[in-house]
């Protein structure tokens, strides 16, 4: 076996659309499914010439000897694998799993916290804590009913799940903030906060619970390379320290996280990041409008004499 | 062979021979590799300064003995393939080695012809190395020894210089032997550290098949200690002996003011994203990397060398070096430092960062520096820098590269009862065994920050100790007499004899 055989790839076995930007990938690896912890994470590269991208492990089976991972189409390369990728495809590399697994505790009463595509993250959070024996309140939000997934997955390992959208079609009407006040309302013996989602939607999490005084994890993706604590590009500042997110984390307490510096670091690449999007997206449309006028022109002559009727 | 005339300190090319190279300004501004190699007629002139001495302190001063003299004189003779036969003896990656040694500080520093009293320069021991290595390249030369199969497993952990040397030595020894690597590619900091302007990748690529061709196989894309652990490997996956060679990783930083601004990086991580993940060729690589105008590298070792010099390549219009000793006190090696300074970048020695200021988005604008003069010597020997009083100033820049050090990865140390000394590296004995029966642990790991011919040196000494632990017989432990002349514990005085029992 030579070296570039050892990646030769890592076969997607499923692969569901939850909405026009939202995908899963199910993606064959008996032995990370065997690893995998709740709250550790995988970095991807989807062909020889890409970039390594860290996603959280949305769920893992040991039966099946599989992983899942829900991506959103945000950027180049997310958007070139939502364009690409089907089931019985590979992906060129898949490592992991990384990160210090979530501490699931001896939390008596948990709410596991999902906004957007930070819903499937927590999930098996949320699996994990029932299964501990915990009361797990689940909270998910989404913009609008359409970009709604999980809920009947996300139901089944919740004693109560609160649904909260912008537009209030489905659920409550409201952010996940929302739904944490109604949650912290009826219970007032809740030990432990858990939320993933964007990071100005982990911030209100935070912000949500600090006067209580509960405890909130957060999960943290920020910008990384290698993902094994060698690049120190996803340095965070958390309390007074700096700490990589991805060897040190990517769990921290939340109302220790400067979410103001994580959401500068995010950006860190935006320009180029911008420019390689573009410049793929006009490489897609310069190849449909080449199959466009070509189709045209074939209709074209074969329509010619007809299209006189 | 016609016997030669002895050669004298007198009768020897008196000059060491160039490197033929790029020229500076344009080589600073490609990715090509910047010394060209020697060629034939360089390399036999080269050779010809070797004056073959009984001393041989060139082959103490190197990490791996390598058999310096002999591989000398058989390119003297024309016998390049002879040559590369007793490289590999001791050295499997002659190419990699030859270009990336510290040689001034190993063979050539302590070589007969470069003593003081000579006034020559010393064989250009390390340039020879490459030489062979590339011509053995070129050629498809192997020297491929017989194995004869043991049966161990052995698991190496990090494709990187340590990992290979310890793999090879331990494949060479009938050993079934697995290299895993959290990276896409093997070669670890030859890949992901050193640009290919000083070691290219075609050259390591090459080393990796050969190691393949000797039977060791490469799993890229594991993650050891959280995919399967050390102990996993010696229990359920059958492994008789593992060695870690994970590297130091984990980038120091300094803790000053606005290090968090957007760009601000570690050198490993400019590095791997233009090395390794080639953001030097985005958009045609996805890998984004927004490149300085003016950037500021702090630290003067070789990792910052080779920072700047990207940075140059990247095309940055000014390239400062921050560093807050003076030019002798600089980590890197002379070689390194004369071709940054002649690529152009500026050199402020005794100047010390005190706060990156930020501009708009969060981005760096400008570089605030304090002057410093050499004190007393410090623990280090060295004379300790101290802040000049009221010198403060600052200069713009849009992109800080931090190349201070490392500190130890923590993965192993998470996942893996393994003992760890105070600061966090694998604890081992000096045969590198670590606290772990089964469980050997050399290079960066180990020492923190080193060399890589050091990293290597320390993957086959495990691979000693651990041929010693299998029960494998060691062509290394050549028998030799103890100091009284005893061999097997029997004096000198009777060995020859051989007992006779006659029959009556």
């Amino acid at each position: 076996m030579s070296a570039a055989d050892s990646a030769s790839g890592f076969r997607i076995v499923a692969r569901e659309d939850y909405s026009d930007v939202t995908y899963m990938l199910e993606v064959a690896h008996p032995q990370m499914a065997r690893a995998a912890r709740p709250g550790q994470f995988v970095i991807v590269m989807d062909q020889e010439h890409g970039e390594r991208i860290p996603l959280t492990i949305a769920d893992f089976d040991r039966e099946r000897g599989t992983v899942t991972l829900v991506i959103q189409a945000v950027g180049k390369t997310t958007r070139e694998m939502q364009a690409t990728l089907k089931a019985g495809d590979s992906l060129y590399a898949m490592v992991g799993p990384m990160g210090i697994p979530s501490h699931i505790g001896a939390a008596k009463k948990v709410v596991c916290v999902g906004g957007g595509l930070g819903v499937a993250p927590v999930y098996p959070q949320a699996r994990a804590y029932k299964e501990s024996g915990a009361y797990v309140i689940g909270v998910i939000g989404f913009r609008n009913q359409s970009l709604m997934f999980w809920r009947d997955k996300f139901a089944a390992v919740c004693d109560e799940l609160i649904i909260c959208t912008d537009d209030g079609s489905a659920g409550i009407k409201g952010l996940v903030t929302e739904g944490i006040a109604q949650a912290i309302a009826r219970h007032p013996d809740i030990d432990e906060v858990v939320a993933i989602g964007p990071p100005v939607m982990m911030r209100g999490c935070a912000e949500a619970t600090r006067p209580h005084g509960i405890k909130t994890m957060v999960s943290l993706n920020p910008v990384m390379v290698d993902g094994t604590g060698m690049c120190g590009g996803c340095r965070v500042k958390v309390g007074e320290q700096v700490k990589f997110a991805c060897v040190d984390g990517p769990d921290f307490d939340g109302h220790q996280v400067d979410f103001a510096d994580l959401m500068s670091r995010l950006v860190r690449y935006r320009r180029a990041e911008t420019d390689a999007l573009v410049r793929w997206q006009e490489g897609c449309r310069i190849r449909e409008g080449d199959t466009a006028a070509l189709k045209q022109a074939v209709l074209g002559a074969a329509a010619g004499p007809a299209s006189k009727t | 062979m016609a016997t030669a005339k002895k050669k004298t300190i007198r009768s020897i090319p008196q000059e060491r021979t160039p490197m033929p190279e790029q020229p500076p300004l344009v080589r600073a501004r490609n990715f090509e590799e910047v010394a060209r190699g020697y060629r034939l007629e360089d390399a036999q002139r080269e050779a010809e300064r070797c004056l073959q001495c009984p001393d041989e302190p060139c082959v103490r001063g190197c990490p791996v003995g390598i058999d310096i003299p002999g591989f000398i004189k058989k390119i003297t003779e024309g016998h390049y393939a002879g040559a590369y036969a007793v490289i590999t003896d001791t050295n499997l990656l002659p190419s990699v080695c030859g270009r990336v040694c510290p040689q001034e500080n190993q063979c050539e520093g302590v070589c007969t012809v470069g003593e003081p009293d000579t006034r020559l320069e010393p064989v250009a021991i390390g340039r020879l190395e490459r030489f062979v290595g590339d011509m053995a390249i070129a050629e498809g030369w192997e020297n491929r020894p017989y194995i004869e199969r043991t049966g161990f497993r052995v698991g190496v952990v990090g494709a990187g210089p340590a990992g290979m040397a310890c793999a090879a030595d331990m494949a060479k020894a009938g050993c079934e032997v697995v290299v895993y690597d959290a990276l896409h590619t093997p070669g670890g900091v030859l890949k992901y550290g050193i640009p290919d302007f000083r070691l290219p990748n075609t050259v390591i690529d090459a080393e990796i098949r050969k190691l393949e061709r000797l039977g060791v196989r490469f799993e890229c894309n594991t993650l050891v200690g959280r995919l399967f652990t050390i102990e996993q490997m010696l229990t359920e996956m059958g492994f008789d002996a593992v060695f870690i060679g994970t590297g130091a990783g984990y980038p120091s930083f300094m803790g000053i003011p606005g290090e968090s601004l957007n760009g601000v990086l570690s050198a490993n991580e400019l590095l791997t994203r233009c090395n390794l993940m080639r953001a030097r060729d985005f958009p045609n690589f996805d890998t984004p990397l927004q490149p300085g105008k003016h950037v500021a590298v702090i630290g003067a070792g070789n990792t910052a060398m080779d920072a700047l010099r990207v940075s140059l390549r990247l095309g940055a219009e000014s390239v400062r070096c921050v560093y807050r000793r003076s030019r002798a006190e600089a980590p890197a090696r002379v070689e390194e430092l004369h071709h940054a300074e002649e690529e152009g970048v500026d050199f402020h020695w005794l100047t010390s960062p005190v706060e990156i200021l930020g501009g708009a988005d969060n981005a760096v604008r400008a570089l605030r520096c304090v002057r410093m003069e050499l004190g007393e010597p410090d623990a280090s020997g060295r004379r300790r820098p101290v802040v000049v009083p009221g010198s403060e100033f600052e200069f713009e820049t849009d992109m800080v590269v931090f190349a201070i050090g490392t500190n130890a990865n923590p993965i192993l140390g998470q996942t893996a009862k393994l003992k760890l000394d105070a600061r966090g590296y694998i604890a081992t004995d000096e045969n590198l065994a670590t606290s772990m029966l089964g469980v050997w642990a050399g290079g960066d790991i180990v020492t923190g920050a080193a060399t890589v011919i050091q990293a290597m040196g320390a993957g086959r000494r495990a691979a000693r100790a651990m041929k010693a632990y299998l029960g494998l017989r060691d062509s290394q432990n050549a028998l030799e007499p103890a100091e009284d002349g005893s061999l097997f514990g029997i004096p000198r005085a009777e060995h020859g004899y051989a007992r006779l029992h006659l029959a009556n």
